[in-house]
Order: C-alpha cells, then sequence, then structure tokens
C-alpha cells in the first residue's frame, strides 16, 4: 500500500477533554496492530493539531488518503477500527461519521488568518510552522525592513488591538519607538479573562509560533530587547506549548542574541498570572509582573512612556500578535482589503449560547450579525427564536433581533451600546432572562473587582443586589431609575476599564429588555421562567396520569398523590428545581 | 513650567505638579480622602475627581499631572453630583458609629458625610463586618470603618518601610490585612495611625480618654531621644489634674509627622505616680550609720532598701547647691581630671552642647563623652 495517508487529530483543551488522547493513541495502535505501520511507514503521520473551531463536535478527526480530506465528528477510540477498515484500507469514508452540512456552512462564511494554521499544523514543531512559511516574517524584517518600515507597515494595514479596546497597534508601536530608553519590554497579554472566551488561549495551544513571531517583529519594532508573556495558570497546555515553542524558536536562533546575524537580540519570559480578570488590564497586569497586588493605576503616564519596571512598554493581546507574522508576509493592502473602513481585518469569536454550532469563529470585520448566528452558527437550537445577542462580555451590551442587519465591527456596535470587546458572543434565545444575564454578568464583575476604587467596589456590588432583588421579586418601582443612575455613576467615576464597563449589561438590557425588568418588578413574574424565587410548580389536573414519575424525581418529597391520582405539589417543600418538569411525559408539571 | 487654568484663576507651576496640588497652591478646596501628600498618589476614593477640557470623562485631580494650557474645572453639577454618589457608597459600607468613635470630629470622611449632607442613603445594603480581634498592645484595627484609601499602606511601606500590612482579598471583601490575617507585629511606630483618615487606624491607649473639645494641644518636642521629633501632647483636664491623652505629631514640622513607638505610643510615664518630680538627694550609708542604723554582717548594706529610704526629697536650690559644692571638693582634692562628664543621646543638641561647655569650661577637663559613642 504505497497511498499517502495523513491523519489529524483535534487536540485542542476541547478535543484532549473529549478524549483526543485516546483516539491519538488508538489510531497508533490499530494502525500497528493491523501490522500496516510498516507499509505506511513514510505516508502515514499522526499529527496533534491545535483547535480547529468546532469544539462542540470534538473529537474532530482529518483523514487525508492521497489529499483527500475526510472530517469526522464525534470520533471515540472504539471507532477507530472501523475508519481504518474502511477507509484507510478500504478507500470507502465511513459517510455516517464524517461531518454532515453545518460542518461546512460553519467554515464557509469564515476567513482565517489568525486561525488559518491552527488545526492544520503540528503546535509542537516549529518545523511544521516553517513549512507553512513561519518566520519568513522575521526574516523578511530583520534583513529587509528598517524598524520605522516595519511601524509604516502596522499603520497601513489598519490592524487596531483586538484585546478590547481597539487601539491601532501600529500607533502604539511608533509612539513606542519614539520614546528614548535604554530599556524597552513588549508584553503578550494572554490573561484572557472574559467568561466564556477562549480564543486566545486557541490561538497559542493551535500555533504558538505565530505569536512568538509576532512578539519578535514588534520587539524589533519598538527598540524592546526583552518580552514577556502574561498568560494564566489556568491555561496549562497553552503554556506547555509555549514554553516548547519559545525553547525551539530559541535553538533556531529565531529568539537569543544576534537573531538571524543580525544586530538584534531579543527573548521572551513566562509570567504566570493567578487567574484574575483585572490583571489582564495592563497596567495591573504590569504590576503584577513586577511583583506587586494586580491592582491598576491611573493613566497618565500610559505604559508606551512608563510601563514595566518604569520603562517604556507595549502591551498587547495574543490575537493582535498573531496577525502580525501574517500581515507582514501578504502585505498591509491583502489584510485591509478584509473590513470596514476603520474596521480591518478578521476577528476571532467565541460563539457560544443557543446556536446550532458552537465554538471559534474567525469572520471578517463588517460581517452581518445574521450571517454569525444563521449561516455560521446555523440558527437558533430547536427551533426557539432569537431573543438577543450578546456581545463582549462582561463590559458588554446586548443586540436585539431587529439588528440582525448590523455589521459586525467596532464603530457598528458602539453605535448601538455594544462592544466587539475581546470577542465573545452569546446567543439568547426566548428561555433567557435578561435580567438574570445582567446578574450574572454582574456577580463576575463584582467577584472581580480589584478593590482598589469606590464605584467598582461598592457600585457594582450595589448594582448586584438591586439585580438579586428584581430577580427574587423584591424590587421596587424606583430601582430602574437608580440602577441606570447608579450604572451611569459607576461608569463615571471608575478608575480603570473594568469598573467603566461593568454597567453596560445593566444599561443595555435596560435599554432594549425594560418590559422584562417591569415584569419582575410589577408583576413579580419572570417572562422567561428563569428566576426560580418567581416560579411556582403545579401539576395540571386534565393530563395528570398519577404515574408518580414527578414524585419519585422531587429531591424535596413536596410531591405527594395516590397512584393513578392527580398528584399535587406542596408549595411550601418545594425547592423549585424542576426535576418534576422535566421528567413528567405528559406535560402536566406546569412552571408558572 | 506651564501655565494652567483652575476655575478660571491662571497659575504657573512646574511639570510634574498634579491637578490637586496645583489647586491647593491657588486655595481651592477640593475634596480627598485617599491623597496624603507625603505618600505617592493612589487614586481609589475618587473624590478629587474634576473636569478637564477636552477629556470625555472626570479625571482624578490628585493623579493627574498639569499639562501646557489644561482648563480644569473642580466643582460642576456634574462633578458634585458623581461626588455625592461616591459618599453614599462609601458610607453604605460604614458602620453608623460616630457616637462613639474615636475619631469623631477629626474624621475626614464624616466631615465629608457633613459637607454633602449625606444622611438617608439610596444605596444601603450589605457591610462588611469583621470581628476586632487583633491584640497586639498598640493599635486598634477596626475594619469596619476602613474605606480603602492605602493610606496606611503606603505609609507602611513608604515611610517605615515595614510592609507589615497590604490589600488582601478582592471586591467588596477586599481588606488591609497583615500577612495570613495574624495579629499585627511590627515596628509599631503608628505611622498607619497617624494617615488614616478615618477610625479604622487609632490608639488603644486613647479609647474613650476625651473627645478633642476637651483637650488642649501642647506642641513640644519628644523627650526620648536625641532626634528631636516634634509631638503635640493632647492634655485633658481630669479631677486628679491635666493627664496626657494621646501623642501626635504634626505634618508642618521637621519630622513631617512621622514618630516612632516611642515617641507616639510611650507617654504613660507622665502621668505615672512613681515618675520623679523632684530632685531626690542619696542618703549615704554614713549619714545613716550616723542616725543609728546598724550595718548587716556580710550584707550589702542597701540591698533590701526602697529607693524611699535611699533617697530622700530636696529642692532643686538644695540638689544643685549639694552637687556643685561636691564637685568643687573633689576638683580641689584631686584636680579637674578626676572629674568626668558622659552625657546622653536622649538629650537635645543644645543641652549636649551646653553639657561638654560645661565640663570644658567649668571643671576644666576634656574628659566628656557621650552614649551614643559606646
Ligand atoms: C478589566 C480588563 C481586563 C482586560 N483583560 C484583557 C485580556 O484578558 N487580554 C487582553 O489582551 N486584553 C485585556 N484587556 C485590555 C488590555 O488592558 C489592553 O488594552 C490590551 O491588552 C492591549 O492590547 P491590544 O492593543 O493588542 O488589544 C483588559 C482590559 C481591562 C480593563
Ligand atoms: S474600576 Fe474596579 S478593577 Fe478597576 S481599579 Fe477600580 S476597583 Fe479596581
Ligand atoms: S470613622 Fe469617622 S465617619 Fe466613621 S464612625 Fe468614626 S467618626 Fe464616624
Ligand atoms: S485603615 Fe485607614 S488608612 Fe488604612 S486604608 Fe483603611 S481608612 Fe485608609
Ligand atoms: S484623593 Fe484622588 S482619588 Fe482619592
Amino acid at each position: 500500500m504505497n497511498k499517502k495517508i495523513e491523519i489529524k487529530i483535534c487536540m485542542g483543551t476541547g478535543g484532549i477533554a473529549a478524549g483526543g488522547t485516546e483516539v491519538r493513541d488508538s489510531f497508533e495502535s490499530s494502525l500497528k496492530d493491523r501490522n500496516i505501520s510498516a507499509e505506511l511507514q513514510m505516508g502515514c503521520d499522526v499529527h496533534k493539531v491545535g483547535c480547529r473551531g468546532l469544539c462542540a463536535k470534538d473529537v474532530l478527526v482529518d483523514v487525508i488518503v492521497n489529499n483527500q480530506k475526510t472530517t469526522y465528528q464525534y470520533i471515540k477510540p472504539n471507532m477507530i477500527s472501523r475508519i481504518i477498515d474502511e477507509h484507510i484500507i478500504g478507500g470507502d469514508p465511513v459517510g455516517e461519521w464524517s461531518v454532515a452540512e453545518d460542518y461546512h456552512n460553519f467554515h464557509e462564511k469564515q476567513v482565517k488568518v489568525v486561525l488559518s494554521d491552527c488545526g492544520n499544523i503540528d503546535p509542537e514543531s516549529i518545523d511544521a510552522y516553517i513549512a507553512v512559511n513561519g518566520y519568513k516574517a522575521t526574516e523578511q524584517v530583520l534583513k529587509n525592513m528598517t524598524p520605522q518600515d516595519v511601524v509604516e507597515v502596522m499603520k497601513k494595514s489598519g490592524l487596531r488591538g483586538r484585546g478590547g479596546a481597539g487601539f491601532p497597534t501600529g500607533v502604539k508601536w511608533e509612539v513606542c519607538r519614539g520614546v528614548e530608553s535604554d530599556q524597552k519590554y513588549i508584553i503578550c497579554n494572554a490573561d484572557e479573562g472574559d467568561p466564556g472566551a477562549f480564543m486566545d488561549r486557541a490561538v497559542i495551544e493551535g500555533n504558538p509560533h505565530a505569536v512568538i513571531e509576532g512578539m519578535i517583529i514588534g520587539a524589533y519594532a519598538i527598540g524592546a530587547s526583552k518580552g514577556y508573556v502574561y498568560i494564566r495558570a489556568e491555561y496549562p497546555l497553552a503554556i506547555e506549548r509555549l514554553v516548547h515553542a519559545i525553547k525551539e524558536a530559541t535553538e533556531r536562533g529565531f529568539l537569543g542574541k544576534n537573531i538571524l546575524g543580525s544586530d538584534f537580540s531579543f527573548s521572551i519570559k513566562l509570567k504566570l498570572g493567578a487567574g484574575a480578570f483585572v490583571c489582564g488590564e495592563e497596567t495591573a497586569l504590569i504590576a503584577s509582573i513586577e511583583g506587586q497586588r494586580g491592582m491598576p493605576r491611573a493613566k497618565p503616564p500610559f505604559p508606551v512612556y512608563k510601563g514595566l519596571w518604569g520603562k517604556p512598554t507595549v502591551i498587547n493581546n495574543v490575537e493582535t500578535l498573531a496577525n502580525i507574522p501574517y500581515i507582514i508576509r501578504n502585505g498591509a493592502e491583502w489584510f485591509s482589503s478584509y473590513g470596514t473602513e476603520k474596521s480591518k481585518g478578521t476577528k476571532v469569536f467565541a460563539l457560544t449560547g443557543k446556536v446550532k454550532n458552537t465554538g471559534l469563529i474567525e469572520v471578517p470585520m463588517g460581517i452581518t450579525l445574521k450571517e454569525i448566528i444563521y449561516d455560521i452558527g446555523g440558527g437558533i437550537e430547536g427551533g426557539k427564536t432569537l431573543k438577543a445577542v450578546q456581545t463582549g462580555g462582561p463590559s458588554g451590551g446586548c443586540l436585539t433581533p431587529d439588528m440582525l442587519d448590523i455589521n459586525v465591527d467596532y464603530e457598528s456596535l458602539a453605535k448601538v451600546g455594544s462592544i466587539v470587546g475581546s470577542g465573545g458572543m452569546i446567543a439568547l434565545d426566548e428561555d433567557d432572562c435578561m435580567v438574570n444575564v445582567a446578574k450574572y454578568f454582574l456577580q463576575f464583575t463584582q467577584a472581580e473587582s480589584c478593590g482598589k476604587c469606590v464605584p467598582c467596589r461598592i457600585g457594582t456590588k450595589r448594582l448586584l443586589e438591586m439585580l438579586d432583588r428584581i430577580t427574587k421579586g423584591l424590587g421596587k418601582e424606583e430601582d430602574l431609575a437608580l440602577l441606570e443612575s447608579l450604572s451611569n455613576d459607576v461608569k463615571a467615576t471608575s478608575l480603570c476599564g473594568l469598573g467603566q464597563t461593568a454597567p453596560n449589561p445593566i444599561l443595555s438590557t435596560l435599554k432594549y429588555f425594560k418590559d422584562e425588568y417591569e415584569a419582575h418588578i410589577r408583576d413579580k413574574r419572570c417572562p422567561a421562567g428563569v428566576c426560580k424565587d418567581l416560579l411556582t410548580y403545579s401539576i395540571l389536573e386534565q393530563f395528570c396520569t398519577g404515574c408518580g414519575a414527578c414524585m419519585r424525581a422531587c429531591p424535596a418529597g413536596a410531591i405527594t398523590g395516590e397512584k393513578k391520582k392527580l398528584h399535587t405539589i406542596d408549595p411550601d417543600l418545594c425547592i423549585k428545581c424542576g426535576a418534576c418538569f422535566d421528567v413528567c411525559k405528559f406535560k402536566s408539571v406546569k412552571k408558572s | 513650567m506651564v501655565t494652567i487654568t483652575i476655575d478660571g484663576k491662571k497659575i504657573e507651576i512646574p511639570e510634574n505638579t498634579t491637578v490637586l496640588e496645583a489647586a491647593r497652591m491657588l486655595d481651592i478646596p477640593i475634596p480627598t480622602l485617599c491623597h496624603h501628600p507625603k505618600l505617592t498618589p493612589f487614586g481609589g476614593c475618587r473624590m478629587c475627581i474634576v473636569e478637564i477640557k477636552g477629556i470625555p470623562r472626570p479625571v482624578t485631580s490628585c493623579t493627574t499631572p498639569v499639562s501646557e494650557g489644561m482648563e480644569v474645572a473642580t466643582s460642576t453639577a456634574q462633578l458634585e453630583g458623581l461626588r455625592k454618589t461616591v459618599m453614599e457608597l462609601i458610607l453604605s459600607d460604614h458602620p453608623n458609629d460616630c457616637m462613639i468613635c474615636e475619631k469623631a470630629g477629626a474624621c475626614t470622611l464624616q466631615e465629608l458625610a457633613y459637607f454633602y449632607g449625606v444622611r438617608e442613603n439610596r444605596l444601603a445594603g450589605e457591610r462588611r463586618t469583621y470581628t476586632k480581634k487583633d491584640g497586639n498592645p498598640f493599635i486598634e484595627r477596626d475594619l469596619e470603618k476602613c474605606i480603602l484609601c492605602s493610606r496606611c499602606v503606603k505609609a507602611c511601606d513608604e515611610i517605615q518601610g515595614v510592609e507589615a500590612i497590604d490589600f488582601g482579598y478582592r471586591g467588596f471583601k477586599s481588606k488591609i490585612c497583615t500577612s495570613y490575617e495574624k495579629d499585627l507585629d511590627c515596628e509599631f511606630c503608628g505611622q498607619c495611625v497617624a494617615v488614616c483618615p478615618t477610625g479604622a487606624h487609632t490608639g488603644k491607649q486613647w479609647a474613650f480618654k476625651g473627645r478633642q473639645k476637651d483637650i488642649r494641644e501642647i506642641d513640644t518636642v519628644c523627650p526620648y531621644c536625641g532626634t528631636g521629633c516634634n509631638i503635640t501632647l493632647h492634655v485633658r483636664k481630669s479631677v486628679s489634674g491635666e493627664e496626657v491623652v494621646r501623642v501626635t505629631s504634626k505634618e508642618d514640622t521637621w519630622n513631617e509627622g512621622w514618630l516612632c513607638v516611642k515617641g507616639r505610643f510611650g507617654y504613660k510615664f507622665i502621668n505615672n505616680p512613681d515618675r520623679l518630680t523632684k530632685p531626690l538627694i542619696r542618703i549615704t550609708p554614713k549619714d545613716r550609720e550616723a542616725s543609728g542604723v546598724k550595718r548587716e554582717e556580710n550584707s550589702p548594706y542597701d540591698s533590701h532598701l526602697t529607693p524611699y529610704e535611699l533617697f530622700r526629697e530636696a529642692t532643686w536650690d538644695e540638689a544643685l547647691d549639694y552637687v556643685a559644692s561636691r564637685l568643687k571638693e573633689i576638683k580641689e582634692k584631686h584636680g579637674a581630671d578626676s572629674i568626668g562628664g558622659l552625657s546622653s543621646a536622649r538629650c537635645t543638641n543644645e543641652e549636649n552642647y551646653l553639657f561638654q561647655k560645661f565640663i570644658r569650661a567649668v571643671i576644666g577637663t576634656n574628659n566628656i563623652d557621650h552614649c551614643a559613642r559606646l
């Protein structure tokens, strides 16, 4: 058998969690068992690859026979023999296990720049990266470009920071480049603390060398000789791959003294963060690297003037940096051909919530919300209707179904009170309570506030208390006005971005879903049926067959009834867990 | 130098000045809680916010350096509204304890609450509650009253270099903590007490010793060492006379208000009944034998005697005359070099100068030394 056979197994955190390691082992041993390893020796190559986006369908496996690729989904070790026998040996792909149409839709509208090599190359091999033109950009920059040339390309490309604020990267580099200093630093911000966001982790796990290359080029442009990656310790796989990649890059002379024979030297250190959201804020991040408590400080002075150890410092997000080698290689025009007038290139989003296809997506800036939700996301699950799309995580806001034609870019989202942020995108349907959504984010920001400034430390607490009262049916009419005015005051007076944006989820839901707040306050009713304290469970006489399933399911012993007779729920004992509702086959448990 | 305008008034100031400092130079009041002129800026309380033309959001004047042409407004309806919200937030997490709080009357928080008329609080909610349990002998830490201004942390670190306390926990639960929340075990200089704008840090010995209105302040110099820190004794009239109930130091003294544990907390000796207030003259064994007391065999003559039996009280005139006459006798009999003077680091420079002058010029010997050289 002299077919060329490649097998690529998704080994991002999602893939590993779904059993990627076992799948790989099973492939290796099954190939050996069939004694085809010898025959396949040269051709067969079992790669580990990083995240390919559609984590919900993990473990995803590509089997490429003579350059013909078939992607399988939900693969378990016990499925491997059949794939080998029928597909690799027999030549017929196992149709029922290969990805369905929605997998293709999921990819069709996407444009992959940052994620282009994620999922295709082995992230633990520098040669795999080099094989796809890796470190060509470094070579080009060091051999043919001055630092100012690099800055010009970045400015022309229109790349804006992907960490949340969207500040033009070229401008940031240029300012830092212009500051005189004996020492400068570049820091890669891999703190990624937004709940639900995992694009930075996926980039590092899938293609760590692109981030390193971005740092090398940035360091060259601003004149930094040292770099740090600030990465949360909860990302063990990303850390492992990054450490390995730094080691490989150093061995090959892409890091260290006199890189590629030039007089430019640059090295990278890792600093593991303890997982505080606020440590993603650049001044808190610097404090944390310096060994202080991660608390932000007032700007000015900005880090480009006075950053780490008081020296000029550029801080860039992982995704920002991973774009850079591609921009240098393909040119500023190529990059800026994607996107809108002011928002160039692509953006990675973590699409979650009630859409059919959840996972990481990379789309050109300016794509419509509709395309993301319906084409890429495959629409709302279970035939339900879309209620809102939350973007920008705890700092962001909501978009409503009548905004489906909006272009997803920095300006358009800001206009309607939301943000692109770091790229969280949650689809919500009729079963989601908007007051509860706001409360969820406030719980997060309140717990993650560093405690330094009064409006954030105490203000978010009071906002959360008010939301909590409302979801418990204890809200008062005047709470609505107070929520709004306190939200605005907290925004206006907080020291850092955390407090300045923490009330956004409240303001945005208040603006578009005021009726839901009013229902909670005036009618003591949660329209989506989410807020426990406002729910009552009862059994409808006309449907109850007296089967007793609910009685057995109730953990609180709140249901009584004789066999084949109407069962009843004691509201005093009911803990509103919903077990009876879920278990009743006759839909006779009513939630109201 | 740059020129800026604050509330319509122009001022020329050096570049590294903050907007707050500039405003203070112009006597324009801006409320502050976390700012302390001797400590690095923090920017946490948000009371000092001002509006600067061209900047869309209010900024804290204590952290913002001036720049050429800046136009600042320190008190607009918008700013005062925001400040009032901030005050309400702070007070919503503060015990209503002014009636029995040591700090009442000298409390910046109380003053600002009064100024902003915060009584009913729209923003009432959960309050942090802690048990006071710090067993150290000097510093009362009542952290429910703490507004997390960081002044104590900064004083401990930037002034004293001890770093005994720092922020612990996060968000609403943030708290000024010692390591592992053990009892405070530091130098007890009390700089934290000196800078705390509220009653969260007070002296344990001060408790219930009197309100400021009953107290007379007397500026003096600390008697403990030759450094000569300026201190202010807080003296209260009581039935048994006057009592020193507290020692503080002012910020505009040469020691900038900083003291050590002895100066700040070691004042109890002043009102101690055992304190010497009159000169004492030793009753010598010879005197005692002359008055008929027999010396016991093999026993050091004085060891069983109390200080009251060893000394007798005298007037200053008698004591000084006695010393002068005895020194004269010794000098005549054995020569000036048989006398030596040893002065103390507890004396002031002036006292030390006078003492050496006395030994050299009056006694006539160079046998003069000082304990600090030993
Ligand atoms: C509370 C808070 C958390 C943040 N967390 C992150 C983060 O996890 N990752 C990140 O890249 N930027 C984060 N940022 C933004 C950074 O402060 C900074 O703007 C960014 O890293 C700059 O890089 P960029 O220009 O490449 O976007 C955060 C900001 C705030 C206020
Ligand atoms: S806004 Fe919140 S996180 Fe930011 S400095 Fe203030 S307390 Fe800390
Ligand atoms: S610290 Fe100030 S405001 Fe608080 S109780 Fe004491 S005197 Fe009142
Ligand atoms: S104890 Fe006093 S000085 Fe220290 S942070 Fe609290 S209020 Fe400020
Ligand atoms: S005095 Fe400026 S923030 Fe507190």
